[in-house]
């Protein structure tokens, strides 16, 4: 017989609920992905690709030399008259089946792109993977439109594409340099990541899957020294890089006196604003969306958080509060809502600044969870009392780390914002539109968020002002970059 | 060994996402085969259709529409044999559904855009689906020639009612079969078979329709539509039917601003 | 008084609550949360066919819901119409599952304040220990906020030990703004708990109102330090449902929430389909509806 005992003892947690890793096919080493087959390394050599919640080896992944990125160049400026003279509606038609494969091995890529780079399952299922389809399947809308994106005028693509994507998205850029690259009618040699190399694979198995024709795309994995070989190899007519700034500015100066466009996706230190008449409850999910997504490895995180002063207690009180109830741990945990640090050599960085933000003065908070033993982990952080000129304020931190930092009036919040050498994004929260419109205007900042943060869509332009980049991913302006004018 | 004895085909009209036969109960005979022949109260049932899934239809994602679209393509393709007319013409038909499938995300920002007003305004224009829109289809080529109109209306987020060629109706009937193992919602795409001449004039004349796409090349019909047009200032596209893959991409923009609306909003920038 | 509406963003407030409705419940969680849920319901049956025999089945059901289980808890009360609160009472006397009615012109509202408190002191003499009152959307949409607090706050009067929950019937109010300055009048005027819904609505409590109104109360409480209770009630039907409630509750406002004390859950079919899933969690089976008594 029920009694009222038995309803009032009862506690509740959420028990553990792993994503099964029994769908996936990943084999135990993997070659370079050239001219349509996976291959082994001439001069290259394999190395394990590492699971950074489990510090295990996941798989043996290829990295390539010199001379292997010579050959997937060679092979991509072979295919490419090819591609370019296929119809735009047969490039469309590819590529569509690209987004449908990648659609049908959804669950697969989520997976893996969870065990290699760390991020928590959620994210790469929801975000990461349905929006590397997304931009596949809207490029494939564009390769027979192309001319409708470049104001009517007749258009060429501008040939072999040396691409290098970062290991915080690593499916995802790699769709974002990938296809409307391929819709313009270029071919592609593609590198990923040092530490993420495995779902660009699965993907190239997908593209044979597909049955793109051969050197369209090569992917050629590998550390700094095969991005290097890439964008030094002479026949190339276009480099397009998201990574850190250094290496960008490398990059740049690489290409000098070469005549080759490129394009950079770089760091950022992002203001998110919160206004004193801003939906606070709201403005607090798009904080912590802002800055816990992905472990704060994003280039874009919302990692200066300024809040107005008349809100700020009230604002970082609920703040705190939030993040204690963010899930820390297995990536593969469908519940987690923070994962694993990508290396150790990142958690390194990230506890190096948050010492010296220590060291500094600001005000450092950690929540309390259980970390797992094995793998890198940092805990959410919110530090307070921050000064604009402490490096927690001003320098890259790519963690779980924000920030706050308060202003009196919307000028000194602008002021704020753009007093730094990047310019990737911001956050506006308020719930006046002229304000917001008046704030977005202001900013040096490539993508500015009102009221949201962290949103991403293959038909908005993204890129950044200043030391964060130049040129833009995303709908039409994504196109350009691609293409030149042929008449 | 009786050869085996084939299992007939029954064509019906199809609305709402619904197959039914004519209310009239009237039939004419196309080929082999028996059809429904519309009449005005099927027009009006098709237009209620068509209207009660408009407000969903174009509150979806473009993506989605997209989506949708292609996997019509899809399925398009995987029936191409079953459809009642050449093989070559319905392959094209497939490709039309294809590049529309990709408009439907792009031609916000080519047909659309912002406007620097001079004045402290954020003021932008963007194309809207109109709402219903009629599709009167031509004889020749009576799918491609059907399918052009319906991609453009479809990917711009309108609901259609379509009505058939009199004289080669079974190519229309038979995408209508198409449609329904699709992912288009019921209601989104409406098509009648009949008598044009007796069912154009009920369909331009039914107030509730936003836009009419007359390919019918019919010219004295077109006239007796923009009459009935004018009556509710219905928009008004003629087209010569389409007759291959080419005609129907050649100019796409025509083909989705005759069945948009441009929305230009203002908002104040400046706290 | 001048209306100084709270703001809530509905794009970011619905984003919030679906990501939470992604919650992965299995093994252990789902067992322990189907029998939460079971407790924390207030079994209702409000139709004008109501009778004496079916209010005393459905008590019957209420204080042992599934005998072969008794592992499962009885529900937290059993919600009715004030004529037929005192059958309630009697048939639940003693079995810690209290009697709670609607009252106050249920569910539109529409009548005098006088109408309102009768109906309510009725209820209350007729043995009901929880009154579930609606406020005047009527006032509330012409922007008389002083009308909807004063009655609750007579209603509260002639309730005397009885628990007060307001119903803000969310669906009508039309909008999230007015749903959370709906919550905070409710509880200022004296709601021991804010309910979203009568059921008779369009909606009820969808995953957005449901957060919007735990917010509202998380906050209220920071400020005066009382504790409010919330009911969602209205569309909640299935144990997906149920279970996305309370890790709505849970992450919002905290384990010490996850009580019949503090949370409830108003529903009628939704007690069968908790049994229902409760034992596909014990024999790895799914069961068949009529396994389970409707009453």
């Amino acid at each position: 017989m029920a009694t009222q005992d038995t309803r009032t003892s009862i506690v509740w947690d959420y028990a553990p609920a792993p994503e099964s890793p029994d769908h996936v096919r990943l084999r135990d080493s993997y070659g370079l992905f050239i001219d349509g087959d996976f291959r082994d390394p001439g001069d290259g050599r394999r190395v394990p690709t590492i699971n950074p919640a489990t510090e295990e080896p996941v798989a043996e992944v290829a990295f390539a030399g010199p001379a292997d990125v010579r050959r997937a160049v060679e092979s991509a400026r072979a295919a490419q008259p090819g591609w370019a003279g296929l119809s735009g509606l047969d490039r469309g038609k590819y590529l569509f089946r690209i987004a449908r494969l990648i659609q049908e091995r959804a669950r697969e890529l989520a997976i893996v792109e969870s065990m290699d780079g760390g991020k928590p399952i959620r994210e790469s299922r929801d975000l990461d993977v349905p929006l590397a389809a997304a931009h596949f399947f809207h490029y494939a809308g564009w390769a027979d439109k192309l001319s409708y994106g470049m104001g009517g005028r007749e258009v060429a693509p501008v040939g072999v594409a040396a691409q290098i994507v970062p290991w915080n998205f690593p499916l995802l850029m790699a769709a974002w340099k990938l296809a409307p690259a391929l819709a313009a009618g270029n071919t592609a040699v593609l590198k990923p990541a040092e530490t993420t190399p495995l779902t660009a694979l699965l993907l190239a198995e997908v593209l044979q899957e597909a049955e793109l024709p051969p050197g369209v795309v090569s992917i050629v994995p590998g550390d700094g020294a095969t991005g290097a070989a890439l964008v030094r190899e002479p026949d190339i007519d276009k480099v397009a890089f998201t990574g850190s700034t250094a290496v960008g500015k490398d990059i740049q100066a690489a290409l000098a006196g070469r005549g080759i466009p490129l394009t950079l996706e770089l760091g950022g230190k992002s203001a998110n604003i919160v206004f004193e008449d801003a939906a606070l409850d709201q403005a607090v999910e798009g904080i912590v969306n802002g800055i816990f997504f992905n472990q704060g490895h994003v280039c874009c995180a919302g990692s200066r958080l300024l809040i107005q002063e008349s809100v700020a207690d009230a604002v970082i009180e609920k703040l705190w509060a939030r993040m204690g109830r963010l899930r820390v741990g297995d990536p593969l945990d469908k519940n987690t809502d923070v994962g694993a640090i990508n290396s150790a050599e990142q958690l390194e960085r990230i506890e190096a600044l948050v010492a010296a933000g220590e060291e500094e003065g600001a005000v450092r908070r950690s929540v309390a969870c259980a970390l797992p033993e094995r793998g890198w982990w940092f805990a959410p952080t919110l530090f307070t009392e921050v000064a604009p000129a402490h490096r927690i304020a001003a320098e890259e931190i790519f963690g779980p780390v924000v920030s706050v930092l308060t202003f009196r009036t919307q000028a000194e919040a602008i002021e704020k914002a753009n007093s730094t050498p990047y310019g990737l994004a911001a956050g506006i929260w308020t719930d006046k539109g002229a304000k917001a419109f008046e704030v977005a205007s202001a900013l040096q900042a490539g993508v500015v968020w009102q009221n949201t943060y962290n949103h991403f869509d293959p038909t908005a332009a993204f890129g950044g002002y200043k030391e964060s980049g130049f040129g833009r991913e995303g709908g039409m302006s994504g196109l350009r970059p691609y293409l030149r004018i042929s008449s | 060994m009786t050869p085996r004895l084939p299992v007939r085909k029954t064509y019906k009209l199809f609305i709402g996402g619904s197959f039914v036969r004519s209310e009239s109960g009237r039939y004419d005979r196309a080929g082999d085969f028996n059809i429904p022949r519309a009449s005005r109260k099927d027009v009006r049932d098709a237009v209620a259709a068509a209207r009660k899934s408009s407000t969903d239809w174009a509150a979806r994602t473009a993506y989605n529409r997209g989506q949708i679209l292609y996997r019509f393509a899809e399925a398009l393709e995987s029936r191409a044999g079953d459809i009642g007319t050449g093989s070559d013409e319905v392959g094209q038909a497939i490709d039309v559904l294809v590049h529309y499938a990709g408009w439907t995300d792009k031609f916000q920002p080519v047909l659309g855009g912002i406007n620097p007003v001079a004045a402290p305004f954020l003021s932008f224009s963007v194309p809207e689906p109109t709402g219903v829109v009629g599709v009167l289809a031509p004889d020749e080529p009576a799918l491609l020639g059907l399918v052009a109109e319906l991609a453009p209306a479809l990917a711009a987020g309108n609901t259609v009612v379509a009505v058939l060629s009199s004289e080669r109706p079974l190519a229309g009937l038979d995408l209508g079969e198409v449609l329904g193992i699709s992912d288009v919602p019921g209601g989104v795409v409406n098509l009648l078979s009949g008598r044009r001449a007796e069912l154009a004039p009920a369909l331009a004349g039914h107030h509730a329709l936003n836009a009419i796409v007359d390919a019918s090349a019919d010219a004295a019909l077109g006239a007796e539509v923009d009459k009935l047009a004018a009556e509710s200032v219905t928009r008004v596209r003629h087209a010569a039917p389409t007759s291959s893959y080419a005609d129907a991409v050649a100019d796409p923009l025509s083909r989705l601003e005759a069945v948009t609306e441009l929305k230009t909003a203002w908002h104040p920038v400046g706290a | 008084m001048i209306r100084r509406l709270p703001h809530v963003d509905r794009v970011g407030v619905e984003e919030r609550a679906a990501t939470l409705g992604k919650r992965s419940i299995k093994t252990t969680a789902k067992q322990q949360g189907i029998r939460l849920a079971v407790s924390m319901i207030d079994l209702t049956t409000l139709e004008g066919s109501d009778t004496r025999g079916k209010v005393r089945h459905l008590c019957a059901k209420a204080v042992c819901p599934a005998p072969a289980m008794p592992e499962i808890p009885s529900v937290a009360a059993v919600c009715v119409y004030p004529s037929l609160v005192g059958v309630a009472r009697e048939e639940l006397e003693g079995t810690g599952v209290r009697a709670a009615s609607v009252s106050t012109a249920f569910p539109s509202g529409q009548a005098s304040l006088d109408l309102k408190l009768r109906d309510t002191e009725e209820a209350v003499a007729a043995g009901a220990e929880e009154i579930d009152m609606v406020i005047s959307r009527e006032a509330f949409l012409a922007g008389d906020d002083t009308r909807v607090m004063e009655e609750i706050v007579r209603v509260k009067e002639v309730c005397g030990d009885a628990h007060l929950k307001v119903i803000l019937e969310t669906a009508e109010l039309g909008s999230y703004d007015h749903v959370r300055h709906a919550s905070m009048l409710a509880m200022e005027a004296g709601a021991d708990f804010i309910k979203t819904s009568t059921g008779k609505a369009a909606s009820g409590a969808t995953p957005g109102v449901t957060l919007v109104m735990l917010e509202a109360i998380r906050d209220y409480v920071d400020r005066s330090g009382r504790v409010v209770g919330m009911k969602a009630a209205g569309g909640v039907s299935s144990s997906k449902a149920a279970l996305h409630r309370l890790v709505l509750v849970k992450e919002t406002l905290g384990d010490e929430w996850l009580t019949p004390e503090r949370f409830r859950i108003g529903a009628s079919s939704l007690l069968n389909d908790l049994l229902m899933q409760y034992q596909k969690t014990q024999t790895g089976r799914y069961a068949r509806p009529e396994d389970f008594s409707t009453e």
